[in-house]
């Protein structure tokens, strides 16, 4: 008896306990915010922060106003429509307090105190400068004009749907820890780790998630399948043939492709053409330097005698008997005008073994490309690769699929057929 | 709806995304050197060049080049003596003709990137421009020519022509 009673006071206890922790009280409204207290400087560089952040990616649609939300996120879990953002009083955020957008941002909770779901990266936030929160708050509410326009509901299923459950899922698995300079790495190193880890949230991508879309902190930037695309590892373990050194991956976010590599695709695309774009050279290479050495590159070595390089030009010099390979034959006359490049590496003639759609495990992002090509803003800009989507068949695109990865040294991928219809018929990503 | 520079000047075609922009180059715009082949962009007829590259304007939905600089056989050059234009007249390349405007676009392209090609080059750059009347022998040497005329070191000439 005197046991029962004991467990049920613990019970009550740690509901009550819970339930302190999972209630966050509203944050009063403001009428409007006093935008006489931003500095012109703050403004702009909010307007830099946000576009590293890629907000106005998640938080407009296509065909729709600027961060007036309702950009579908199609998730394991169900589909996520994202917020209204803008500083429109009764639908969007303004009349939040920069307290309570602060609180948004470094804790996922609404002004009203309700949960935000983890689609949105606060845990990266939270490791953001007091200072460059402010900064976004002032360009949101400076300069975004106000949407009138009330979101949608999230098609998440119960009970997933119940927000204060959101509080066990940061009790169990969120990221509270603020950003950490080191002291053995450079200044250059820690300010790409603080953008990469903070505001551009390259690990809400990047890094693997547990059954209950946890980011593994453990396994930081070991790629993860996201949006129909696979975000390759960052690590040691990234599948390219040659290394990204600094420079490289310097030349990738600065112009969407690096020629010892592969181009910015699906949306890899906005996060070069429409954040980091936006990002000083310095912070741009800040971040390189800080994801060499995450993928444990030295960046002095040369690669005009490497053998990876070296055999990748010759392999494509060679192709089998066209009459024999059906796969090679539709490789000879779609793609090679464009993916050959004799003797030399051209930038825009990719050479796709060296990229890492062939070496993946999966073949979802060498589909993709096949199927949807590259618009103009995306990869190389200005530049644009077909559609096949409504040209080859499934079966067309699977042998030359198949071709390119044998060619690339690497074992068959299973199922192709049927991988390219599931490709095919996914929920495209949406610009 | 896309707004792009056509042959330089800005072009807003409003249609639908997904209208391949051949339809909006010939249909549209009234510009018909661009030719309709396979469909499927395995033969290479509907050539124009987007940002200064090669590209099948059968299977490129118009929505892709929003903003993008694109460049028809019409205006590859202002009096029709681009080198590749030229080395055509010359060595009477075209049979039937209907191909050639993808070929010389492809052609003019390949001169860009590697402005002296070889044999092999010009084979596996070109093996997507199909020519039903067999000149692709001319086509080569009309090529190798063109890299002569603007000045590109000689290469391994095929004997042919």
């Amino acid at each position: 008896m005197q046991k029962r009673l004991i467990v049920s006071l613990v019970l009550i206890a740690g509901v009550g306990l819970f339930s302190l922790y999972a209630w966050h009280s509203p944050i009063e409204p403001i009428s409007s915010p006093d935008n006489a207290q931003f500095t012109s400087e703050e403004i702009v560089e909010g307007r830099i922060l946000a576009a590293a952040g890629y907000c106005s990616t998640c938080h407009t649609p296509a065909d729709g106003q600027l961060y007036a939300g309702n950009y579908a996120m199609h998730t394991e879990f169900g589909t996520i429509y994202t917020s209204n953002i803008t500083p429109d009083k009764e639908t969007g955020i303004g009349s939040w307090s920069l307290e309570a957008f602060e609180r948004a941002m470094r804790s996922g909770v609404s002004q009203d105190g309700h949960h935000l779901l983890p689609a949105f990266p606060y845990e990266h936030f939270n490791k953001m400068s007091d200072a460059d929160i402010k900064a976004i708050y002032a360009y949101i509410m400076t300069s975004i004009p106000a949407v009138n326009q009330l979101k949608k509901d999230n098609a998440i299923p119960f009970p997933l749907n119940i927000r204060w459950l959101q509080a066990g899922w940061k009790l169990l698995f969120a990221d509270t820890a603020p950003f950490v300079a080191q002291s053995a790495k450079s200044p250059e190193w820690n300010r790409g780790a603080y953008l990469a880890e903070g505001v551009s949230h390259c690990g809400a991508c990047h890094t693997p998630r547990n059954a209950v879309g946890a980011e593994k902190r453990d396994n930081m930037y070991a790629g993860a399948a996201i949006d129909g695309w696979i975000a390759p590892s960052l690590t040691t373990t990234n599948p390219a043939p040659l290394p990204w050194r600094a420079q490289d991956i310097f030349e990738y976010l600065t112009t969407g492709n690096s020629p010892y590599h592969d181009s910015a695709a699906g949306p890899m695309a906005p996060v070069v053409h429409d954040g980091m774009s936006a990002l000083s050279d310095s912070d741009v290479m800040a971040i390189s330097i800080y994801f060499a050495n995450v993928a444990g590159v030295n960046s002095d070595q040369d690669f005009t005698a490497n053998s990876q390089l070296i055999s990748a030009i010759d392999a494509q010099q060679t192709l089998p008997d066209l009459r024999l390979d059906q796969g090679a034959n539709l490789y000879a006359v779609a793609c090679q005008s464009c993916h050959y490049s004799g003797q030399d590496i051209v930038k825009g003639r990719p050479l796709l073994s060296l990229g890492s759609s062939l070496h993946l495990a999966e073949p979802t992002n060498l589909i993709n490309v096949i199927l949807d090509g590259f618009h103009a803003d995306q990869g190389l800009k200005g530049i644009v690769m077909p559609a096949y989507r409504e040209a080859f068949s499934d079966e067309d695109i699977a042998l030359i699929a198949g071709y390119l990865r044998q060619s690339a040294g690497e074992k068959a991928w299973p199922n192709l057929i049927s991988k390219v219809g599931e490709v095919r018929n996914q929920p495209q990503f949406a610009q | 709806m896309a707004t792009f520079k056509l042959n330089g000047k800005t072009m807003t075609a409003d249609v639908e995304n997904d209208t391949p922009l051949l339809w909006v180059i010939r249909d549209e715009l009234g510009l018909t050197g661009t030719k309709f082949g396979c469909g499927i962009g395995t033969c290479g007829a509907c050539t124009v060049h987007v940002g200064g590259r090669a590209t099948r304007s059968c299977i490129t939905p118009v929505v892709a080049v929003e903003g993008a600089n694109i460049t028809t056989i019409e205006g590859l050059s202002e009096q029709g003596d681009h080198p590749v234009q030229v080395a055509w007249q010359q060595l009477q390349v075209p049979q039937c003709g209907y191909c050639q405007s993808g070929q010389i676009m492809q052609a003019a392209a390949l001169l860009k990137d590697i402005p002296s090609p070889s044999d092999e080059e010009i084979d596996a750059v070109m093996s997507g421009n199909l020519c039903r009347c067999m000149t692709y022998v001319r086509i080569r040497q009309a090529i190798h020519d063109a890299a002569a005329a603007t000045g590109a070191p000689a290469t391994k000439e095929s004997s042919h022509a």
